[in-house]
């Protein structure tokens, strides 16, 4: 049995390092050795007992388990289930110890395990050098990247775009908006670049009750940390987030924490502000109300929409056959190029047939459903025996009632994106989205800019079906 | 109850900083603020169970006992029988970590007491920063 500890010191505050190391599946983002890296079974990566699979970049592969993990005393500890490599018996663990003076943190990692006779030595240097001292300077290297200032933006005046009332794009007022100091668990934000989604009209409408006018709008956006009061987050962070709040429409805004994110060095801001609802809600609908595998028939509806197109895309990278439904033969070219091998043509909600013959008479494995009460029998008859359907929106009305599933023995989900980004959950699955942009899975596709004062502008463009992509405000 | 943390980083290897630290009776050549400090009964000062009686700078004197001694560990811990401070049930440990990076040494100092609660900041403070960072700063100056 041999013994490998070793220790350093790093110069951040002791919840931004924890932040990072709490997480079971971050390695490799801040790990020099580390490669791809993988929660099995879509667990949660700070749930003990959960998996991590990785490749290291030496070419070994490594499945390791979390056996646990302390918020309180900032511990970590795991143990090794299969590797490439002769180690036996591996477990190790890694606290981490506040250093008051100067706000620092003391890091100590110590493992114990068996190595073939003779080898210790080797084991030592691997182990203690290259995993654990290499660790120590890739987080240290990571921590000050993901915090170097990109030039701090400019400083502009505290605006937003304040739906006065409820209505039409005439509602929407571009006013001066003066932001509080971050309480405790918040952060003040000021933004480079602010998502368009449909629910912003519907909330400016008064469809969905999200707030009381007169109040600023706008799911998403993307900028840098000008004042943080949360653990994790200091001024400089370029962050992005999908916020369950409406707000984003604003050059600055103080909001809680728990949405952001920390934004890869590649990403800039226009593709973090344009896809963060829609990306993570394909991350969710794709990987966690049901796991596509491949060979899996995936119907996705209003398949050349926002979220519909990354869905195709990230589907088809699983393996699955996509099928989707669209409005127009224009939308179906869009929805083909993005991976949807079988788009059908439809303005009645009529598809059943058509997912019955694309599919050997089997129907869809899994039904993505964003049309709200409309074509329940319709998707009814395309659900294949034991299918899952998603229902996850509501473009034609609420859904007031559900239909018998017992003629498929099917099931249902009624996710709402929020549920699933709540608490350390958003880390894990914004991870996985800038993951799967980064490896060009999903491609955004961003065609039009307005600026943040004409957010009017790109509501009746939006309304008026002019646009087609994303659409991004810029303060 | 309340309790006190300090920590800080010493640019020597643990071995050094313990040689300094471990020696009960030592306070007066490493800290900034005791005068002058005796073994009860010529007790030697690693048998646990002894007492320090030493006398600040300001006039006032303290009687500590040793709890604990551990060269494996690095850690001392001990509590006070009497102080001019007015704190209860008082119970301080001081422990090293060695840090591999640099070979240096992590040092952390904490405290448990009780006191009235008005009095519960100015303690927190005057123990954490005038006591146990004040020692600290002066084991920076002389092992450095």
């Amino acid at each position: 049995m041999i013994r490998v500890r070793r220790s350093a010191v790093i110069d951040a505050p002791i919840d931004r390092v924890w932040a990072v190391l709490r997480d079971f599946n971050s390695h490799s983002a801040w790990h020099p050795a580390v490669g791809p890296s993988r929660i099995e079974n879509g667990e949660p990566a700070d749930q003990v007992g959960c998996i991590r699979n990785f490749t290291l970049k030496d070419g070994n592969h490594i499945r390791e388990q979390l056996l646990a993990l302390s918020d309180r005393d900032y511990i970590s500890t795991y143990c090794i289930l299969d590797a490439t490599l002769p180690m036996r018996n591996y477990v190790a663990s890694l606290q981490l110890k506040r250093v008051t003076d100067g706000d620092r943190t003391f890091w100590h990692w110590e493992s114990t395990f068996d190595v073939p006779r003779g080898r210790e030595k080797e084991f030592d240097e691997l182990v203690g050098g290259g995993v654990y001292e290499g660790g120590f300077k890739g987080l240290a290297d990571f921590l000050s990247s993901s915090g170097r200032l990109p030039a701090a933006l400019p400083r502009v005046e505290e605006k937003a775009v304040v739906a006065t009332g409820f209505g039409g794009p005439e509602v929407l007022q571009f006013q001066n908006r003066r932001t509080n100091p971050p309480k405790a668990g918040e952060v003040r934000v000021q933004h480079a670049a602010v998502g368009v989604n449909y629910i912003d009209v519907y909330i400016r409408k008064g469809l969905y009750r999200m707030i009381e006018p007169p109040a600023p709008i706008g799911m998403e956006a993307a900028g840098v940390v000008l004042e943080s009061n949360a653990p994790g987050f200091r001024a400089g962070d370029r962050v992005a987030y999908a916020a369950p709040q409406p707000g984003a429409y604003a050059t600055v805004r103080t909001m809680p924490s728990d949405s952001l994110v920390l934004m890869p060095e590649w990403m800039d801001f226009e593709t973090a502000a344009a896809v963060m609802l829609k990306g993570m809600t394909a991350e969710y609908l794709l990987h966690r109300t049901f796991r596509v595998q491949p060979g899996d028939n995936v119907l996705v509806h209003a398949a050349a929409g926002g979220v519909g197109l990354l869905t195709c895309q990230w589907a088809r990278a699983l393996g699955a056959r996509v099928l989707g439904t669209v409005s127009s033969q224009e939308k179906a070219a869009l929805a083909r190029r993005n991976g949807c091998e079988f788009p059908i043509v439809t303005s009645s909600y009529r598809f059943a047939e058509e997912v019955k013959r694309h599919t050997g008479g089997k129907g869809a494995d899994v039904i993505y459903d964003g049309l709200g009460k409309e074509a329940t029998d319709e998707n009814l008859k395309a659900l294949a025996l034991r299918g899952h359907w998603v229902s996850y929106g509501q473009a034609s009305g609420p859904r007031d009632s559900f239909p018998d599933l017992t003629a498929k023995s099917g099931t249902l989900s009624r996710p709402v994106l929020f549920h699933y980004t709540a608490g350390a959950l958003v880390n894990e699955v914004a991870g996985n989205l800038f993951r799967a942009l980064q490896d060009g899975i999903l491609r955004v596709d961003i065609r039009h800019r307005y600026p943040l004062a004409a957010a009017a502008d790109a509501h009746r463009d939006l309304e008026a079906r002019r646009t087609t992509g994303q659409i991004v405000l810029l303060p | 109850m309340i309790k006190v943390y300090t920590s800080s980083v010493i640019e020597a290897p643990a071995d050094a900083v313990w040689a300094k630290v471990r020696d009960f009776n030592g306070l007066p050549g490493w800290t900034p603020f005791v005068a002058e400090s005796r073994i009860e009964q010529g007790l030697p000062a690693d048998k646990i169970g002894c007492v320090r009686n030493f006398r600040l700078k300001d006039g006032g004197v303290i009687r500590e006992q040793l709890l604990t001694l551990s060269d494996y560990d690095y850690q001392c811990s001990y509590s006070i029988l009497e102080s001019p401070m007015g704190v209860d049930n008082y119970v301080a440990t001081l422990k090293l970590t060695p840090v591999t990076d640099g070979n240096k040494t992590f040092a952390e100092w904490w405290a448990e007491f009780d006191c009235a609660p008005e009095k519960e900041r100015e303690l927190a403070q005057g123990i954490g920063q005038g006591v146990f960072q004040a020692a600290f700063d002066s084991l920076k100056q002389k092992l450095r």
